[in-house]
């Protein structure tokens, strides 16, 4: 059992604690950070393989902004877990069964020698100064130029749809415009009438002291 | 890098397509409400500098670019002019509709002119990623356009139906794809075609892909028992955008299962033949005789488009080039047809009401006898009388299928037809033996006027002289076809 082979295995004993505790863990913080946890080790392992444009793209998109996201979303809003763990014992036998098959359809088609995956070798190894991000750089810069750049303007697509179906103009808005404010003339606010000077009625209360005299 | 792979003379239309629409969102961000005509007028323009660059970049052969992801033939090019028409169309109709329910607004047009740049990637694409990319910037493009009239309650619900279905599809696509990858190590199509032939591919494993890629494809085209979505999605949304579901995405949805299933796996025709007779059979019956209980029109035209589609399959049946030029002409039929119908309730619908019930066309003839008449020939058409073109159409489809010995399958399709010609002619009743109720005089712009009469009298001409388009049509087809 060689060093590579060990750190695969406390790897892999890592990332399968971590995700049962993801579906364990009674506090949402605790769960989503044993994902967190579940990704970084995955990162790992994929970096034993030689993927390691893959395993730094894991730990900064899901790791840095996927999973700090979903954090503050779990923070902030006022979910009652309680609640949403309420019928876990009515349905797990349902659940467990659907698991169940799953597995075993899983071990039939790994087990199974009709399935033929003796046929898929292992890749060769890479040499030793051969760069993953170079590689795949290249290839979408090359052959897969065209499906990369239409991928941004499906992505620039999704940004006009959701501006466009969100930006609403308020009715109330109060917001002013300063270059009217600045333009404006007196002659706009103030408007000057000429009238004749007004007297101030009589009082009332004179005549009825009169009466009474 | 190696610039010959690169080649961009051949996509030059949709590089400037996509060029122009840049410059329409931007310009459209500095305009008012009042002057959204400059944004209208623009994207007209786009569509008529499209169709020159595509006809100035025609070629008899498929010329192929960025690194064979992208091939651009005459049977490509041909039906990119009828989309680039379509979507101009449908422009044209919709402008007075949308203003007077306040959503004619710049992104409206930007996200037609995407959908129509995905269905160009569609139509053009020879690799399994740069096609299922060309599907989702079009269908994308169409959820938001539905989603646009937030305010309606009917057409959030539509888009939400149209984006969960659409999502299911496109798995199911996917899931395929990924099967024939597994069985044949490549994702391009013409390798794909390669390897199954060559007989080292895994049988069992591709015609399990085939299954859920037959399914994605007949849930876009909205072929029975893929349509559930369709009559809702046309009710639910604005005249206008199921005019546009309805009208040029038909066309890219066609030549993208031509790709697939013809281009890609034609090796295992024998295996999609037979499913392709279940979906024919069950849209022609389901779409034709669910479409006579309808009262709503649009609903009626939707259960009318799924009996269509399943004509349209009847072409690729055959598995000849003569069946793929049939279907082929019968889709561009199709969508010719179908703009009129919808360009007729567009007219009639004014702000504040909806042409949506068979009652609302009452007496049409007595209001305007010259819009009666153009929906008397698109009717006529859709039903198959001679001398329209709708006639021709299912004609040359129901041939091929005879051709390769499936008489019942003729038999069926011209049963359905008759049944189908109930419902069509109902509304020419409608039209003119009604007594109208509706006394509002129709209006409609000018420019809307001339498109409309250009387009339905197009029927009556092409019906009478049809050889033209069906050369056009088994020409492009040949040379498309014969350079695998």
């Amino acid at each position: 059992m060689n060093f590579e082979t060990v750190v695969f295995y406390v790897l892999s004993a890592i990332l399968v604690l971590a995700g049962l505790r993801v579906i364990t863990a009674k506090n949402p913080v605790h769960a989503a950070l044993f994902l967190v946890l579940a990704f970084f080790t995955s990162a790992g392992l994929w970096l034993l393989m030689q993927a390691e444009f893959l395993a730094i793209t894991l730990v900064l998109v899901y790791v840095g902004a996927v999973m700090v996201l979903f954090l503050f979303v779990v923070m902030m809003l006022d979910v009652n877990f309680e609640q949403l763990r309420e019928g876990f014992w009515r349905n797990l036998p349902m659940a467990g069964t659907v698991a169940l098959i799953m597995v075993g359809e899983m071990a039939l088609i790994l087990m199974s020698p009709e399935a033929k995956l003796g046929s898929y070798h292992a890749a060769a190894p890479l040499a030793a100064d051969a760069s993953n991000v170079k590689e795949l750089g290249r290839q979408l810069y090359t052959t897969y130029l065209l499906p990369f750049e239409l991928a941004s303007v499906v992505l620039l697509v999704g940004m006009v749809a959701a501006i466009a179906l969100t930006m609403r103009k308020r009715k109330d808005n109060k917001t002013v415009n300063p270059g009217l404010q600045v333009k404006v003339r007196r002659n706009d606010r103030v408007r000057i009438v000429k009238m004749d000077a007004e007297k101030p009625a009589k009082p009332e209360t004179g005549d009825a002291a009169e009466q009474q005299a | 890098m190696n610039w010959a792979d690169l080649n961009l003379l051949p996509a030059s239309t949709e590089l400037f397509m996509l060029t122009a629409i840049l410059l329409i969102l931007l310009v459209d961000m500095c305009l008012s409400d009042a002057k959204r005509g400059i944004t209208y007028g623009l994207t007209l323009l786009t569509l008529a500098i499209c169709a020159v660059v595509q006809v100035s970049t025609y070629t008899p052969y498929p010329v192929y670019a960025f690194s064979n992801m992208f091939v651009a033939d005459p049977m490509g090019g041909m039906v990119k002019l009828a989309m680039y028409a379509t979507t101009f169309a449908v422009l044209v109709y919709s402008r007075q509709y949308m203003t007077e329910r306040g959503i004619f607004s710049g992104e409206y047009l930007a996200l037609s002119l995407f959908a129509l740049l995905g269905m160009n990637i569609m139509v053009s694409a020879t690799h399994f990623l740069s096609l299922y990319i060309g599907l989702e910037l079009l269908s994308l493009s169409l959820y938001a356009l539905i989603a646009l009239q937030r305010d309606s309650v009917q057409a959030t619900e539509a888009a939400m139906k149209y984006f969960v279905l659409g999502a299911l599809a496109s798995g199911l696509l996917l899931y395929g794809i990924s099967m024939v990858y597994g069985a044949t190590g490549t994702l391009f199509l013409a390798d794909v075609a390669k390897a199954i032939a060559g007989g080292s591919a895994n049988h069992v494993l591709l015609v399990f892909g085939l299954v859920f890629i037959v399914s994605g494809l007949a849930f876009k085209l909205g072929a029975v028992p893929f349509h559930m979505w369709v009559p809702d999605v046309y009710q639910g949304s604005s005249t206008a955008l199921a005019m546009m579901i309805g009208a040029a995405p038909k066309l890219a949805a066609f030549v993208f299962v031509l790709r697939i299933l013809v281009q890609g796996l034609g090796a295992l025709v024998a295996d999609w033949q037979g499913m392709l007779v279940i979906l024919a059979v069950l849209s022609m019956a389901i779409g034709n005789i669910t479409a006579i209980a309808q009262t709503n029109i649009k609903r009626m035209l939707a259960y009318s488009t799924i009996s269509h589609m399943g004509f349209l399959l009847l072409g690729l049946i055959a598995g000849t080039p003569e069946g793929y030029s049939a279907a082929m002409f019968y889709t561009i039929v199709y969508v010719l047809m179908s703009l009129v119908g919808f360009g007729i309730l567009l007219a009639v619908s004014r702000a504040g009401f909806e042409c949506e019930k068979l009652e609302d066309l009452r007496g049409l003839n007595q209001r305007n006898s010259w819009y009666a008449f153009l929906m008397l020939l698109a009717m006529f058409s859709m039903a198959g009388i001679p001398p329209l073109v709708g006639f021709y159409a299912k004609l040359a489809v129901i041939k091929s299928v005879v051709d390769i010995g499936l008489v019942w399958l003729a038999v069926v399709s011209v049963v359905m037809s008759l049944i189908g010609a109930f419902y069509y002619l109902r509304v020419v009743k409608y039209m003119y033996f009604d007594d109208k109720q509706d006394n509002s005089p129709i209006v409609v712009r000018a420019d809307m006027k001339l498109v409309l009469s250009v387009n339905a009298v197009a029927l009556l001409v092409l019906g009478m002289l049809p050889e033209r388009l069906l050369m056009l049509c088994v020409e492009a087809m040949k040379q498309s076809l014969n350079a695998l």
